[in-house]
């Protein structure tokens, strides 16, 4: 179905190198100190994989220290104080500012190769995260240094974390530094799915996209319905902290376990989320290697689907010991071991790949095979842990590190492992070298089971998690000091594959193109590598082109497809449709700016100032951040183009401009909005979890304080407040018709009316309930009142300065009626914020009288 | 390792069953006195048939699949016809597990609802504070409640039901050859069945991360014959004992002197504190400070001059200030708390 012609006619070769050079010189990055600038996905995906390793090697030198401390017996190699710093952060640390950070440092560095696409759909929004998580990283595991990291254990349970005696401003550099950086994450994460759904080149069908490009898919829309729990979790720590609103404290009407359900709705799929993504790389490697496409592709996607979905119906599992009622432990119990069996699949899939090829041997493929080895030990003891009452036994022993370190270590890093040596030279144009490849793989994989294996048989001599020291005489002597040398094994391990990585190659021969001989996209990639990501975007109908299609490699070289040149100067890539990928749109993404980092400078600084209770510092950096995003929207997106169309060669002609769901903006605002819906259904979820363990709520208590004789927040103040946010959300819907059908001023003044009409709706819903005489420190209920009423009216707010954006863009020119990105883009929020405010109603209003 | 499964003997120093020398060494490997492998009690004991269960299967499953990769990429054999890639698909990843986790699950549930289900017997409430235990006996068929703390004793054969709680963050009680944990949370009460079926002396320790001391907070247990135990209760029932030593007299003006009845109590005495753990019968225990220190005057003397230094965080102030001879007077009281 290729447009192209068999033969080619030739083409002028002055001609296709001119093209070459224009477009290179558009795709370069900037020279000297401004290369920071650069937004392309080659240098931030290389900076964030490289940041993220680095944060790896800081959490595996934690490890190290705890590993030394508990070598041996009543150890006094660090205090008890500093080994809770220890392992809060080698926990928090390794989820937080590696594992997940590294899929998204790594699906930025590849997802638009694979997918022979120029960039991601918003190079700056990539940037922006990289930044973040940069920032606070740094602001994370620096506070060790000071002696202020954190130490209430990775899942930071209340009321240890609340506790004033153990618990110091490490809490809130956890739960602020991490929340920052879980909305980087997001923010990726809509960026990922975008580029899966609409930046696949021409042809490539859904069912012909690379498996790896599936994952991608599946993990950012986990990563969308995961982490927004945890952010309202952590919300409602730091409000309890900081302002004493006691959603935890047992005293007052609050619950620490409505934390652990908050924190393992998002903690158990955060698992997967690790996981998915690195066993796509084994995905991609397996079919490399046995030269052949891989077996099974359609049972792989409906498994990594499957467990996509059953990874949210898995979270009591960590809970089993806390006395929830049996019966929701057997439902649990049931999707703990159910999720094996997808997990399984993918896994037996990649097993019948290779029996049906023949497998070269390689250093990849070595570590492919450990992960198998180690990974399918770690499932098979998750069987066990899934069944309740062995669980109750294992629960929170190092039968559990064990498990946890086999399945997150064999599942994420010996795959990642496997993918630095598989993608170095794709990187680099050189290969990393095969003996120490080896070497290191058996340093690493011996010292990792020296270390681990014995861990089950600690654990289960009784032996708890996260502590100091232990007393001799219990049998865990002998099995600690195992541990531990493997521990300094597996170290030296990852020292080898550290110097191998970063000695001087300048005299290394280059590698060849393409050197495994692999089917997919990525390797059309040069020799050295070229800034440009794709020499011309190919039409693709096979799941392996390189392998399949005709001459395909020189035909990508001489530019004979898609936007082989850059006539314009500007950066561009194809839009297609989400399941046929269709072109549908020529996209111009913008190219290096500060401006991502400025604003995540800013953003930062308002959650560390407010880490440190400096709260007017952080309100103003915080409006600062807020002014560096609106300016970079203002000069980078939704640009009216010089023309309408182009013709993008092959006889195909493409708009420049798309608005709506056809246009990647659109999908963006949609997919960061069902994020947001999620954390607002998170404390949803609380004000309805607090009903069902209190008799009466609104309680009593907060009832005999007030002055109206009206139940808990009363109606009208909650009903004028919903009823003026409808009418803000009518007005937007109003202001994007009349614009489009070209009434200018009447859209201008409608906007106005929105914007006071929705500020008027944030000060109600603020007032209603300050009018009602809540007082959020007093009870669960009123302080739960209190967060959704916020939460609502910062969203409104955002609203209305949304909708003063688009008046501003109107009277600057930057909308006009063809062109009205950002007004369909604000009526979408306001679509949300129309349901919200209408869920916020019926929650706090509605309800109560519903009792 | 392959077979330590097994009811444990009295450990210490209990007779132990005749077993072959290897089999012997193999139960030391899985056993001590926190063992959930060496099991003497009926859930700990279900749950380790269980895990050698488990674990004999997980085995065979590992070395099969791992096998088969292992053959598919290092021996290189001819690549096999899909006939041979769908069942193994089919059959090994998807209908095999099926039924293996089905009958797994049906079985993990089964056990479940018999293990911790109601019944009579002894009730224990046990409270985990930052970092000891809190224990109280109510005895089968009424009768007074008995304080205790850092110490479980419990009649072998008997069932006893435990309620769990805490006043301050959260703990996980764990007794390993008796059965599995269970969490102590603020404002909830947690409950706990127990049968063990072999006296013997054995280590219980908090398993939930409790801060800076959650590695010193465990405690001792004891099962018991049931006449043994019963008759043990009625003497813990018991006020203190008048201390006769000189030392111990002086040593017991002093505690109430200084305050010490503020926050303990010792039944008998006007010291009623209701703060830290009860003293009453203190040195009957096996253990001083949570499992921490052992039971002797040298311990005491430590444990009361500097409590930070033995166990970070710890609540007691140090009586340091005191000096050393009366400390010393103040450990050899509260050493013939008996």
């Amino acid at each position: 179905m290729t447009r192209i012609e068999h033969p080619a006619p030739p083409r002028d070769p002055a001609e296709v190198a001119a093209e070459a050079e224009r477009l290179e010189k558009v795709w370069e990055s900037p020279k000297g100190w401004r290369y920071w600038s650069d937004v392309n996905n080659s240098e931030v995906g290389l900076w964030y994989t490289l940041t993220a390793f680095g944060f790896l090697l800081f959490g595996g030198v934690l490890a190290l220290l705890m590993r030394t401390q508990l070598a041996v017996p009543e150890n006094d190699f660090v205090s008890a104080e500093f080994y809770d710093q220890l392992f809060t952060l080698h926990g928090s640390v390794m989820m937080f500012l590696f594992a997940v950070p590294i899929l998204e440092a790594v699906a930025i560095l590849l997802l638009p190769e694979i997918l022979a696409s120029r960039d991601l759909p918003f190079p700056r929004l990539s940037a922006f995260g990289y930044w973040c998580f940069l920032i606070g990283g740094i602001f994370v595991c620096g506070s060790l240094f000071f002696d202020a990291a954190p130490t209430g254990g990775w899942f930071m349970y209340p009321p240890l974390s609340t506790d004033e005696r153990s618990a110091g401003i490490g809490v809130d550099i956890w739960l602020l530094g991490l929340s920052f950086i879980e909305v980087a994450s997001i923010a990726a994460a809509v960026e990922l799915i975008i580029g899966v759904l609409k930046c696949r080149p021409p042809g490539m069908r859904i069912n012909l996209m690379p498996l790896y490009a599936w994952y991608i898919l599946v993990v950012g829309a986990m990563i969308l319905f995961a982490f927004p729990p945890l952010i309202a979790g952590d919300l409602l720590l730091e409000m309890e902290r900081a302002f004493d609103w006691p959603f935890f404290d047992p005293a007052r009407g609050g619950d620490p376990l409505l934390w652990q359900h908050l924190f393992w709705v998002f903690g158990h799929p955060e698992v997967y989320i690790i996981f998915l993504p690195a066993i796509a790389v084994v995905a991609m490697i397996v079919p490399t290697f046995a030269q052949r496409p891989i077996y099974g592709y359609t049972w792989i996607v409906l498994a990594a689907v499957g467990t996509g979905f059953l990874s949210f119906g898995l979270w009591v599992h960590h809970m089993y010991a806390t006395g929830l009622p049996s019966i929701s432990l057997g439902f649990f119990s049931a999707a703990s071991e159910a999720v094996a069996i997808p997990t399984g699949v993918q896994i037996f899939a990649f097993i019948a790949t290779m029996l049906l090829g023949r497998v070269i041997f390689s250093v990849p493929m070595l570590f492919v095979t450990g992960a198998l080895a180690i990974f399918v030990a770690g499932g098979l003891t998750g069987v066990m842990v899934a069944l309740v009452p062995f669980d109750w036994q294992a629960h929170d022993s190092y039968f559990i590190v064990a498990h946890l370190h086999y399945t997150l270590l064999g599942g994420m890093l010996f795959p990642m492992f496997a993918a630095l040596y598989y993608y170095f030279p794709f990187v680099t144009s050189r290969e990393l070298s095969r003996r120490p490849g080896v070497i290191a793989f058996w340093l690493l994989f011996t010292g990792f089971n020296v270390a681990f294996l014995p861990m089950h048989l600690t654990g289960l001599l009784g032996m708890p998690r996260r502590v100091f020291t232990y007393p001799e005489g219990l049998g865990w002597d002998g099995l600690n000091m195992v541990s531990t040398v493997g521990a300094f094994v597996f170290a030296l391990g990852v020292a080898v594959v550290v110097v191998d990585m970063l000695r001087p190659r300048g005299r290394q021969p280059y590698c060849t193109r393409n050197p495994w001989n692999a089917g997919t996209l990525e390797w059309l990639t040069e020799v050295p590598g070229k800034p440009w990501g794709v020499r011309s975007v190919p039409e693709i109908d096979s799941r392996y082109p390189l392998w399949d299609q005709k001459d395909f490699v020189r035909h990508v070289d001489e530019g004979r497809f898609f936007l082989a040149s850059a006539k314009e100067g500007k950066r561009e890539t194809m839009v297609t449709t989400a399941i046929d990928a269709e072109p549908i749109q020529c996209l111009r993404v913008p190219g290096p700016s500060f401006i991502p980092m400025v604003a995540a400078i800013f953003i930062g600084g308002s959650f560390i100032f407010a880490t440190f209770a400096w709260y007017w510092m952080a309100v103003a950096s915080g409006l600062l951040g807020v002014a560096a995003i609106l300016a970079w929207l203002w000069v980078g997106t939704a640009e009216i183009p010089e023309k309408a169309e182009k013709a993008v060669g092959l006889g195909l002609t493409l708009p420049l401009y798309a608005s709506g769901p056809a246009g990647v903006g659109w999908w963006a605002m949609f997919i960061t909005l069902l994020g947001d819906a999620t954390a607002f259904a998170g404390l949803v979820f609380g004000y309805f979890f607090f009903w069902t363990i209190h008799d009466d709520f609104p309680p009593a208590l907060v009832q005999a304080d007030l002055v109206q004789a009206e139940v808990g927040l009363g109606v009208a103040w909650p009903a004028a407040g919903v009823a003026l946010a409808v009418a803000g959300w009518a007005l937007t819907v109003l202001a994007r018709w009349g614009n489009r059908r070209g009434a200018i001023y009447a859209a201008r003044l409608v906007l106005v009316a929105a914007a006071a009409i929705s500020a008027a709706a944030t000060a109600a819903l603020l007032y209603a309930p300050y009018a009602a005489g809540l007082e959020p420190t007093a009870h669960a209920y009123p302080a739960t009142v209190w967060i959704l009423a916020i939460w609502v009216a910062l969203h409104l707010a955002v609203g209305v300065i949304a909708q003063l954006y688009c008046l501003a863009r109107s009277l600057a020119g930057r909308m006009t009626a063809a062109h009205d990105i950002d007004m369909v883009n604000t009526a979408l929020y306001w679509h949300f914020m129309a349901i919200t405010a209408a869920v916020h109603f019926a929650v706090v209003a509605l309800f109560p009288l519903a009792q | 390792m392959l077979r330590c499964k097994g009811r444990r003997s009295k450990v210490p120093g209990g007779r132990r069953r005749l077993l072959p020398a290897s089999a012997a060494l193999l139960l030391a490997g899985c056993g001590g006195p926190q063992s959930a492998l060496v099991t003497a009690g009926r859930e700990a004991e279900a749950v380790a048939g269980l895990f050698w269960i488990m674990l004999g299967g997980a085995v065979f499953i590992w070395v099969l699949v791992i096998g088969t990769a292992v053959y598919a990429a290092y021996i290189h054999p001819d690549p096999h016809r899909d006939r041979v890639a769908r069942w193994f698909l089919l059959g090994g990843g998807v209908a095999l597990p099926v039924a293996v986790l089905t009958a797994l699950l049906v079985y993990g549930l089964l056990l479940m609802g018999s293990l911790r289900s109601e019944g009579e017997g002894l009730r224990l409430a046990v409270t985990g504070e930052q970092w000891w235990w809190r224990v109280s006996y109510s005895p089968e068929g009424g009768g007074d409640v008995v304080h205790s703390a850092n110490e479980i004793r419990l009649p072998a054969g008997r069932r006893a039901e435990l309620l769990l709680d805490s006043p301050d963050v959260i703990h996980s009680f764990w007794i390993p050859p008796l059965g599995g944990k269970m969490d102590m949370i603020p404002g909830r009460t947690t409950r706990l069945v127990l049968e063990p079926a072999e006296p013997g002396s054995y280590r219980g320790a908090c398993a939930e991360y409790c801060g800076a001391s959650h590695a010193l907070m465990a405690f001792s247990v004891e099962v018991m014959e049931p006449a043994a135990f019963d008759a043990w209760l009625a003497r813990e029932a018991e006020p203190a004992a008048a201390p006769t030593e000189a030392a111990a007299r002086r040593g017991a003006e002093l505690f109430h002197d200084v305050g010490c009845g503020a926050c303990h109590a010792i039944r008998g005495t006007p010291a009623a504190g209701v703060i830290g753990p009860d003293l009453t019968h203190l040195a009957s225990r096996a253990t001083l400070a949570a499992g921490t220190l052992p039971m002797t005057r040298d311990a005491l003397a430590r444990w009361i001059t500097d409590p930070q230094a033995v166990k970070p965080g710890a609540r007691m102030p140090p009586f340091r200030a005191l000096g050393k001879t009366r400390i010393a007077d103040l450990a050899a009281f509260l050493a013939e708390l008996q």
